[in-house]
């Protein structure tokens, strides 16, 4: 037996086995493996055999594995794309070696020059790959399965028997059983012969088709994607314009246009936290309760937007990525003028919401001489102050919130033009407040207390607190088509995996003592027992139907001695 | 106060099953041992036997062909079945006719008894490590795979999971235990020391039914990859043994006696493809369900994140398992050695990853 009834190659190879080769041509659409050999054609020739070399199964495995050790490295070294901030450390920690990088693109593996050659040239191939193949398939699909090879007993699977019955019965009998099993049966001269299990090379087809449209899908998506965000404090708004984010990131093709047109309020924000046992303080749930509208003159209305709850608009989606506190605070000067009356948003330092950041009063305040001053005070926040843990809250939720305060007065430097963090003083035109003993007067405020600024300066006061929240607003297009070509693929997975494709054949001719000699033989494509077992089944029926007459005196001679074990998969 | 009360009394409870989990898993690593034990003894009494058919095959007459293995399909134990045709069945091109080994016992009855008792141990081990698993995740009123451990000793129950329902079919697969056994108590010595976390919750961006899709496959997957492995390794061994007898040599006592009890190369190598192409589409699937909770959770449903990285590697890893199977001239050894590369990347994703890569999927908790 050659190898051809394994790979399926068309046409079999010389190895004396013709009669099979012919058998088991086209039982797939793979192509043909041939050598290397180089052409002596000229450029055309040339272009053909790098065709021929691109498109062949041998060349698809090299990329294939080519693909998966090229996406090693992104998953090693920081990636501009996910982590900008890890990447500048790795950069400074070692500049060298981050030059190199630099220079292979090693940073941005997945969008980088040799990483997406690997790729295109893969579907490349696959297209090239698969062109031929739908052409061939509907081929196979409009011919029909090839005649019985000479000798049936070299096939994989063999039966045979003597019957009193007439051959053309027993082959009437024959088509007529295997039709009914939904074979493609005809007859061919002196056998029937039958196939089934087409499905397999649809759901192959349909699973390298739906790899191109995940391709696509994923490529376009990454071309006009965006992702903004956008932090909001609870009783403030946000609609989805440009400028009102905090930062905006797209993909090279996305335009202004696209942005969708809605807006939002956060009317509040939840969060509960385990409040016991070992893992006291993690976050159990966080919910943002927001009133939106969509359009112009959309109407309003409300929903939940949760951490894996995105509200979608449109093609836009807005999720919950993080949270934080912002306590109302209230700036009077010396003469108790409302000078600054806002929540500040702080970041959070640890997972016990511990935060920091900066009020800014830029405008407004006269000091005591009546002099235009700016006004800067640093906050550290506290939602759970213990005694004992001054510095970090032991809780996230708002216990015993506890704010402390340090102030300075001059020139913010905010006018300077250069841009500045909102969470953060430049404290270089900047005085401390001092208190009677010459130190920077810091105090630790509840919610409703108020610090006094030294010398009749004015005062600030805790308020209450406020909760913030930041939005993500993402886009990404052709999301949908990735989820079809996902499906596609995994239900064509399926059938090229599951399904066998396999031919019958029952030949019946008249022996030379004049019974009929009826013979079985069945071939797959691919491993598998249930060809053996199949084919037992189907000679069982018709044994049925063409019962055995006495043996002759001798077995055929060619017919191999059955020694019998059990069948695979019946062990036991 | 009512309200905390109800909570303590909560926490309590939760306690209680916490430990009662630990107990039963350490219960279950016990009958596991024990298992462990007979499945040796079950190797050791065969090995009295002398069997010797792979040789017997592969040296005996040029012609192995005609001495073939052949088949008779049963039809469910009618009494036709003798009068029906029998089938023969040749063995591929290129591949040798070598009859399966009986297993390890070896033919020997005392041996056979062994791994009897050893598959006995093996079920009870699995029920207690399944309880176990049961009440860990009611102490923690969720999924148990919130950190590594209970991903480790969920993975090993379902592993050990797999292996008794392919027992349970009527596989031939019993030559597993003894590798599969310990492994996993391997697994589960890691969990308990290492990897050990208490009870505790998820974090919000663990709460998603996806999860519980994704995780759960994720898991099952492992498992089936796993025994896939298993026997491509004992597939590379028993291809180099037949290799060396086909050209003469003399395999030392100990591979000859160990070896020839395992079933043919080609049984192994069939059975390691199956099973890896069986649960190929499901790991197809298992990665979607995590884009679509990626998509959910984080706002994006492909991000090149480290665990997503991985899987998209083991993915492709097996895809050219399959690919080559399909491809002259990489058939046998040169496609085992893919498989077993492509394993190697599933447990770099599930350990390696968790250690040494920090990303968006931190949920170790070591
Ligand atoms: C994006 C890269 C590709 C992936 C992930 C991929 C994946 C797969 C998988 C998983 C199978 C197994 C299914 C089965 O055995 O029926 C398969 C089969 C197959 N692939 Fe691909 N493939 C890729 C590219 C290609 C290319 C470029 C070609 C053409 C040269 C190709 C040709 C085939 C053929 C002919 C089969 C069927 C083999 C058979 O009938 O057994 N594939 N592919």
């Amino acid at each position: 037996m050659s190898t051809t009834s394994k790979t399926g190659s068309d046409p079999a190879p010389a190895t004396g086995d013709e009669d099979l080769g012919a058998a088991s041509s086209q039982l797939s659409t793979a192509p043909v493996e041939d050598a290397p050999n180089l052409p002596s054609l000229g450029v055309i020739g040339w272009v053909r055999w790098f065709w021929r070399q691109l498109t062949s199964m041998r060349v698809a495995l090299l990329l294939l594995l080519l693909l998966s050790l090229g996406a090693i490295p992104g998953s090693l070294i920081p990636q501009s794309g996910t982590d900008e901030t890890k990447v500048a450390d790795f950069r400074n920690a070692n500049p060298t070696l981050g030059d190199v990088y630099d220079k292979l693109g090693l940073f941005h593996v997945y969008s980088s020059v040799w990483f997406s050659a690997i790729y295109i040239l893969l579907f490349v191939s696959l297209i090239g790959c698969i062109v031929p193949r739908t052409w061939q398939f509907v081929g196979q699909l409009r011919g029909r399965p090839p005649g019985a090879p000479k000798r049936l007993t070299r096939l994989p699977a063999y039966t045979t028997w003597r019957t009193e019955a007439e051959p053309e019965q027993v082959r009437e009998a024959a088509l007529t059983l295997l039709k009914k099993r939904r074979f493609r049966a005809h007859l061919a001269g002196d056998n029937v012969a039958a196939e089934k299990g087409y499905l397999r090379e649809v759901g192959n087809l349909a699973f390298h088709i739906a790899l191109i449209v995940m391709l696509i899908a994923f490529a376009w998506g990454q071309l006009f994607k965006m992702e903004g965000n956008k932090l909001v404090v609870e009783g403030d708004g946000f609609s989805n314009t440009l400028t009102q984010y905090d930062d905006f990131k797209s993909g090279t093709l996305f335009t202004q246009d696209e942005l969708d047109p809605f807006s939002f309020t956060l009317n509040k924000f939840q969060g509960t936290y385990e409040t016991s046992g070992p893992n006291r303080g993690t976050a159990r749930t966080f919910q943002a309760d927001v009133s939106y509208s969509v359009g112009a003159y959309g109407k309003d209305k409300r929903t939940i937007i949760k951490v894996n709850k995105p509200m979608a608009i449109g093609d836009s989606k807005v999720y919950l990525t993080a949270h934080g506190y912002a306590p109302v605070i209230t700036v009077r000067d010396g003469k108790g003028k409302v000078v600054y009356r806002d929540a500040v948003p702080l970041l959070p330092l640890d997972n016990n919401i511990t935060s920091s950041g900066v009020i800014k009063v830029m405008d407004g305040y006269r000091n005591t001489k009546g002099v235009r001053e700016q006004l800067g005070f640093e906050a550290f926040f506290l939602p759970t102050y213990t005694t004992g843990s001054e510095t970090a809250s032991t809780f996230p939720a708002l216990n015993n919130p506890v704010l402390n305060l340090a102030g300075y007065y001059g020139d913010l430097g905010v006018d300077a033009g250069i841009p500045q963090s909102v969470y953060q003083l430049d404290k270089s035109h900047l005085k401390e407040f001092k208190d009677s003993k010459g130190e920077q007067q810091r105090e630790n405020l509840k919610p409703g207390e108020t610090m006094k600024l030294p010398g009749g300066a004015g005062s600030i006061t805790y308020e209450s607190t406020a909760e913030w929240a930041n939005f993500q607003v993402t886009r990404q297009p052709a999301s949908d088509w990735a989820l079809t070509g996902s499906i596609v693929a995994i239900f064509g997975l399926a059938g090229s995996l599951f399904i066998q494709r396999r031919r019958v054949w029952v030949r019946a001719v008249k022996g030379a003592d004049g019974v009929t000699v009826v013979e079985m033989a069945g071939l797959g494509r691919s491993e598998s027992a249930k060809v053996p077992e199949e084919l037992g089944d189907l000679a069982g029926i018709l044994y049925d139907q063409a019962p055995g007459a006495p043996e002759a005196d001798e077995d055929p001679t060619d017919t191999p001695e059955p020694h019998v074990v059990p069948a695979e998969g019946h062990e036991k | 106060m009512t309200l905390a009360a109800a909570t303590d009394l909560a926490a309590a409870t939760n306690e209680h099953l916490a430990n009662l989990s630990n107990t039963l898993i350490y219960s279950a690593m016990a009958v596991y041992t024990l298992a462990f034990f007979a499945y040796i003894t079950e190797w050791i009494f065969g090995s009295r036997s002398k069997i010797g058919r792979t040789a017997a095959a592969l040296t005996e007459g040029a012609d192995g062909k005609a001495k073939g293995p052949a088949v008779t399909v049963k039809k469910g134990g009618s009494t036709a079945v003798l009068e029906r045709p029998k089938v023969v069945v040749r063995a591929a091109a290129g591949q040798r006719d070598v009859p399966d080994g009986p297993g390890a016992h070896g033919g020997d009855e005392q041996g056979d008894l062994y791994g009897r008792i050893a598959v006995s141990l093996t079920v009870l081990a699995f029920l207690i490590e399944l309880a176990g698993v049961i009440a860990r995740a009611a102490s923690v009123e969720r999924a148990p795979w919130g950190n590594m451990y209970e991903f480790n000793i969920t993975f090993s129950t379902v592993a050990v999971g797999v292996y008794l329902t392919l027992l349970a079919l009527r596989k031939n697969v019993r030559w597993l235990g003894l590798f599969l056994i310990t492994s996993v108590l391997l697994d589960l010595g890691i969990a308990v020391t290492v990897l050990y976390t208490a009870s505790d919750q998820l974090v919000p961006a663990l709460h998603s039914y996806w999860l519980y899709i994704h995780v759960s496959t994720a898991i099952l997957c492992g498992a089936v990859f796993y025994v896939g492995a298993v026997s491509t390794i004992l597939y590379l061994f028993k291809d180099s043994y037949e290799n060396k007898l086909a050209n003469g040599g003399r395999p030392g006592s100990f591979a000859t006696s160990f070896l020839e009890r395992l079933p043919a190369s080609a049984s192994l190598d069939k059975f390691s493809y199956r099973v890896n192409a069986a649960v190929f589409p499901l790991w197809t699937f298992t990665i979607i369900a995590g884009a679509i909770w990626a998509g959910d959770a984080w706002g994006r449903y492909w991000g090149w994140d480290p665990k997503e990285t991985w899987a998209f590697i083991t993915w492709v890893a097996y895809a050219c398992y399959l690919h080559a199977r399909a491809t002259a001239g990489w058939k046998g050894r040169k496609a085992a050695y893919l498989a077993l590369l492509a394993f190697g990347c599933w447990l770099f994703n599930y350990y390696g990853v968790n250690i040494f890569v920090s990303g968006k999927h931190s949920y170790a908790g070591v």
